[in-house]
């Protein structure tokens, strides 16, 4: 399979991706026959179909929410490119590319893996995290034992705790601040494939 | 030498009626015991592992008849274990391995064996036996340290296998000192692992046979359900049996057994002979454990049944602990050669650590003939010191000592709550990326062997209706009457809000309390109650508030996938909480695409209505038939429990397309897919189109017997998987992708080519899986859409039910009871305010 699907990807895609992404070559044909056995329809693009048939993410209860992260703002296609892009939030931080490249931010710097986490809360794009928003999220991650008044005073809570400019709302330098003690950097990275 | 000796005895009357009330207070006492582990395991076992509780009361009840009697009355019977104890154990560990592990297990599983080696034979001999690990108790630390999910893997296949793989060799073993040392020959040594060989595999392929043959059977035990357990116990341990006969490794042969025919047995067998082979599994193996530990603290207080060897026991302890850790530093060696993602240092230390002896080896040593092996006491007293210090030191302290280890990076500061919610919601993402990007493995003969699996093994194995039988599915939909009434509760907001994108799910506060369903699962619901008002207004409870609020989110989140999450444990059926996790989750998800779905549609639809107010009408008239829920015939068993009227279906799975529009040329091509998956009788078979044949989950469903894609078989709950083949199915057919916002979108001018039907009474036009609903994608054409639309129109009011739309046809015929599809209907059909008040329906509550 794999012979067959780095045919279809050209040399100067697989460049320009890396370049892009910081995947290695073989990473990036090995992504490429996955995206390739997903795209059911053949036509170089995912569908938000071709995502919902990953069984696993029936059961993931952000699961369709990642799937929308997937997909540009109004677009219901995503190819290649911009599914690689996606995916290289999550590739770990190298030691020797922290301080590489200091002008031009990599997909995966902690502040980009940060922001992939805000986007999935903050639907409306207004970069904050009202707290419908939250409470939107939270009901998706707890069960259904859970009041709702019990996961409003929860929200409340976050809220209050995260908030410092007192407009009931996460932004994300507020959300930023909030995870300053968490280890992004490793919670959010996948260990790829090479 | 092991015989049952109590009986044989009758001393004076005295010492008689001791005896005899030894014998009243054995089953006490084992009753008592089996309470204490079973009650307060759940706490204790976290300090303690539970084989040394075990021991313990083992070494209590035999100082109690050592008073008593001043001599050992029970004693293990070499076929009592083997025949009785050991089956138990093993078909128990082989019946709920999940067959992932076995690959690695075989691998893990011959090579800690030869740990200890001596010079003499029964030093081998002695050296199989101990080091049988026992890593039920390492297994239990695992989970609550984080610990790599491959080391898990690998320790659990260890676990699993080396029971049977040390039972064999000793066998083997056994043989040579029959024959004695000194007639040994080189090539014995070669006979032996030819044997070795021999007996495992024979072993393995007797198992697999039986396994062929129970799942046959199961398919034909319709009728007699409750010999079902019956069978499968019987056939299991035939299989022991059969494998015993012919010298081979029995216990290889149970396992083998076990493995291959779970998928098929469950699959075939009823809900409640499921659960009784799942309950009488796990209690004979806790009782067969349990005997054999309980034995073990009465030996060693007893005695005249072992010698001590001050230098033969320390230089076990050092050996095995040596080589245990040689062992898994060598193979895990060479085991990163081939990995992409090598054992740590840290996991190497669990490893070697983790080597608890247990029970196996124990009933093993006692087993041996003391008449072939002089040195037999010793190596009584030595195991039973290891069995003690592996057990009770190693296994106490082996957390701590993880711990340790793993602190150094991680500080003691108590997470915040954004910490704790954003922590865990990066979790789920990380799993989900992880499952997109496909690493959870892909192999190709894994692959291979599903397919044949799919495509020979179901077919011959499994009842034809296994997926379509009901009863999985009605306890189902039990568990979800409560979201079922949330759906329907929350229409009315969703659709006429004004981000019809995102169906609120914390809409649920306007939802009333009076509906009983609600007040009895929030009863049943968590008895943390966090009343945060109360506490606000009194300051001083704010850090305790803090700390309940932080136990009360870590009980409840969701936990993220992951496999060492549902552990094998001999004692405790872990599966529940995950299980029951995976479907609350799943039918969220199902329901909120379908909302997602109709609400993008329903967008449309708005976007449209002033200028094609009639058209959109019928096209929704059209939705509303395609989206009837599937009513249950045998859903009037649920209604004694609901006092609620009939809102008991699952809306946002059971979703399918019905007769809609019979005629096959008006149909929207795969809609004839979703008829088939619900099995309505009434449904005039399909016209297959070319579409049809392409389509991904047709294959599956025109074979039906299992139409449960390959994927999905993986990771859906089984009782589930239906509901996985519908959604696909339907959603599939249904939904096509959400709003191209551009009208020259790449592929939706791809679909208008492919959906312009040359003339009205031609055949439908070839079409591919990704295509559906003509009517719909094409709204920006006019030309075609009217076309179509011409064709529809003759159809259209006949297809249209009364307004107040009551189920039509099969829904009708089904009973006079106002069902969810007259409430979904209604959504589906909800126009905006005030438009087409007429079409609302008689639904309101």
């Amino acid at each position: 399979m794999g012979s067959r699907a780095s045919s279809l990807l050209r040399e100067e895609d697989i460049e320009e991706i890396k370049k892009e992404t910081g995947f290695s070559h073989s990473q990036i044909t090995r992504l490429y026959s996955r995206f390739h056995s997903l795209d059911k329809g053949e036509n170089g693009a995912l569908s938000r179909e071709d995502f919902q048939r990953i069984p696993e993410l029936a059961i993931n209860p952000l699961g369709d929410r990642i799937i929308n992260a997937f997909f540009p703002e109004g677009e219901d296609q995503v190819n290649f490119r911009g599914f690689m892009r996606t995916l290289a939030h999550f590739r770990p931080v190298e030691d020797n590319e922290k301080n590489k490249d200091p002008t031009a931010e990599p997909l995966n710097s902690r502040n980009n893996k940060l922001l992939f986490a805000f986007r999935l809360y903050d639907l409306d794009r207004d970069d904050k995290i009202s707290r419908d928003e939250l409470l939107q999220v939270l009901r998706m991650m707890v069960g259904v034992n859970i009041s709702d008044e019990q996961l409003g005073s929860i929200a409340d809570r976050t809220i209050q705790e995260a908030d410092t400019n007192g407009d009931m709302s996460i932004s994300f330098s507020e959300f930023i601040k909030v995870l300053e003690k968490v280890d992004v950097e490793q919670k959010m990275s996948i260990r790829f494939l090479h | 030498p092991g015989r049952q000796s109590g009986s044989l005895r009758a001393p004076n009357p005295g010492k008689q009626t001791l005896l005899w009330l030894v014998e009243v207070v054995k089953p006490f006492s084992l009753l008592l015991f089996l309470f204490l582990v079973f009650h307060f395991s759940q706490r204790f076992t976290t300090v303690v592992p539970e084989s040394c509780v075990l021991i313990i009361l083992g070494l209590v009840l035999g100082g109690i008849v050592l008073i008593a009697n001043k001599k050992q009355l029970y004693q293990l019977d070499p076929g009592l274990f083997f025949l009785f104890l050991l089956p138990t154990i093993v078909g128990d560990a082989g019946y709920f391995m999940p067959a992932r592990f076995c690959l690695y297990g075989a691998k893990m599983a011959g090579v800690i064996d030869d740990n200890v080696e001596a010079g003499l034979m029964e030093f081998l001999l002695f050296g199989a036996l101990i080091s049988a690990v026992d890593p039920v108790a390492v297994l239990a630390v695992f989970e609550e340290v984080h610990v790599n999910e491959m080391l898990f893997i690998i320790v659990f296949g260890e676990s699993l296998l080396n029971d049977a793989v040390t039972v064999v060799l000793y066998k083997v073993y056994i043989s040579f000192v029959e024959v004695g040392p000194g007639n040994v020959l080189t090539a014995d040594y070669f006979k032996g692992v030819a044997s070795f060989l021999i007996v495992s595999i024979g072993g393995t392929l007797v198992g697999l046979i039986f396994a062929v043959i129970l799942a046959f059977i199961t398919r034909f035990t319709k009728k007699v359900r409750i010999i079902e357990p019956l069978f499968v116990f019987l056939l299991v341990y035939l299989a022991y049996l059969t494998a015993e006969l012919f010298s081979l490794s029995a216990i290889l042969s149970m396992t083998f057994c076990g493995i291959g025919c779970n998928k098929y047995v469950e699959a075939n067998i009823s809900q409640k002979s499921r659960t009784t082979v799942k309950y009488t599994m796990k209690t004979l193996a806790s009782i067969a454990e349990t005997i054999i530990f309980i034995f073990l603290g009465i030996s060693a207080v007893d005695k005249s049944k072992w010698a001590w060897d001050t230098g033969l026991v320390s230089c076990t302890l050092i050996f095995i602990f040596v080589f245990r850790a040689m062992g898994v530093v060598g193979q895990t060696w060479i085991l990163n050669k081939f990995r992409l993602i090598p054992l740590e240092k840290i996991d190497q230390v669990v490893m070697s650590y983790g080597g608890l002896r247990g029970a196996v080896a124990f009933a093993l040593v006692v087993l041996l003939d003391g008449e072939q092996v002089k040195a037999k006491d010793y190596f009584v007293a030595t195991t039973i010191v290891v069995v003690f210090f592996t057990v009770m030191f190693q296994g106490l302290t082996i957390k701590p000592l993880v711990k340790w280890l793993k602190v150094p990076r991680s500080t003691n500061r108590k997470p915040t709550i954004n910490e704790e919610i954003h922590e865990r919601a990066f979790d789920h993402i990380l799993a989900a990326v992880e499952d997109i990007a496909g690493l959870s493995g892909y192999h190709h003969w894994r692959d291979k062997w599903e397919q044949f699996d799919k495509n020979y093994l179901s077919k011959l194995l499994m009842r034809k209706s296994v997926y379509c039988k009901s009863e999985l599915w009605e306890a189902y939909q039990k568990i979800n009457i409560r979201d079922a009434i949330s759906v329907i509760d929350q229409g009315g907001n969703i659709l006429t809000s004004a981000r019809l994108s995102l169906p609120s799910m914390a809409s649920r506060t306007s939802f009333p309390e009076v509906t009983n369903v609600t007040n009895y699962l929030r009863e049943n619901g968590s008895g943390v109650c966090l009343d945060l008002q109360v506490i606000d207004t009194n300051p001083g409870a704010k850090v305790e508030e803090e700390t309940e609020t932080h136990h009360f989110l870590a009980g409840n989140l969701y936990k993220p996938r992951r496999r060492y999450q549902s552990p094998y444990s001999r004692h405790f059926m872990t599966l529940g909480d995950q299980e029951r996790q995976d479907r609350e989750v799943f039918q969220r998800n199902m329901r909120n695409r379908l909302e997602s779905f109709k609400s993008t549609h329903y967008k449309r639809h708005k976007k449209d209505r002033s200028q094609k107010k009639a058209r959109s009408h019928h096209r929704l008239s059209h939705l509303r038939l395609l989206l009837t829920p599937r009513v249950k015939p045998t859903k009037s068993q649920l209604k004694g429990e609901l006092s609620e009227p009939e809102k008991d279906e699952d809306v946002g799975i059971t979703f399918v397309a019905r007769k809609a529009a019979e005629t096959p040329k008006e149909r929207p091509k795969s809609v004839p897919a979703a008829l088939e998956v619900c099995q309505s009788p009434s449904v005039a078979p399909p016209s297959p189109t070319c579409g049809e044949k392409n389509l991904p989950w047709k294959e599956g469903i025109g074979a039906l017997p299992p139409c449960v894609s390959v994927e999905a078989t993986k990771i859906i709950p089984i009782d589930l998987q239906q509901a996985w083949n519908q959604s696909i199915s339907s959603l599939e057919s249904l939904a096509s992708p959400p709003v191209p916002q551009e009208p020259q979108h790449p592929r939706v001018s791809a679909l208008h080519r492919l959906s312009v039907p040359p003339r009205p009474p031609v055949p439908p036009p070839p079409s591919r899986a990704k295509f559906q609903f003509p009517a719909w994608k094409d709204e920006e054409e006019e030309g075609t859409l009217s076309q179509q639309h011409r064709e529809m129109q003759p159809l259209m009011p006949s297809l249209r039910p009364p307004p107040p739309p009551p189920p039509p046809s099969s829904a009708q015929s089904s009973g006079k009871r106002r069902n969810p599809c007259v409430y979904l209907r209604s959504l589906v059909t909800t126009p905006p305010s005030g438009s087409m008040p007429h079409s609302r329906g008689p639904t309101q509550l």
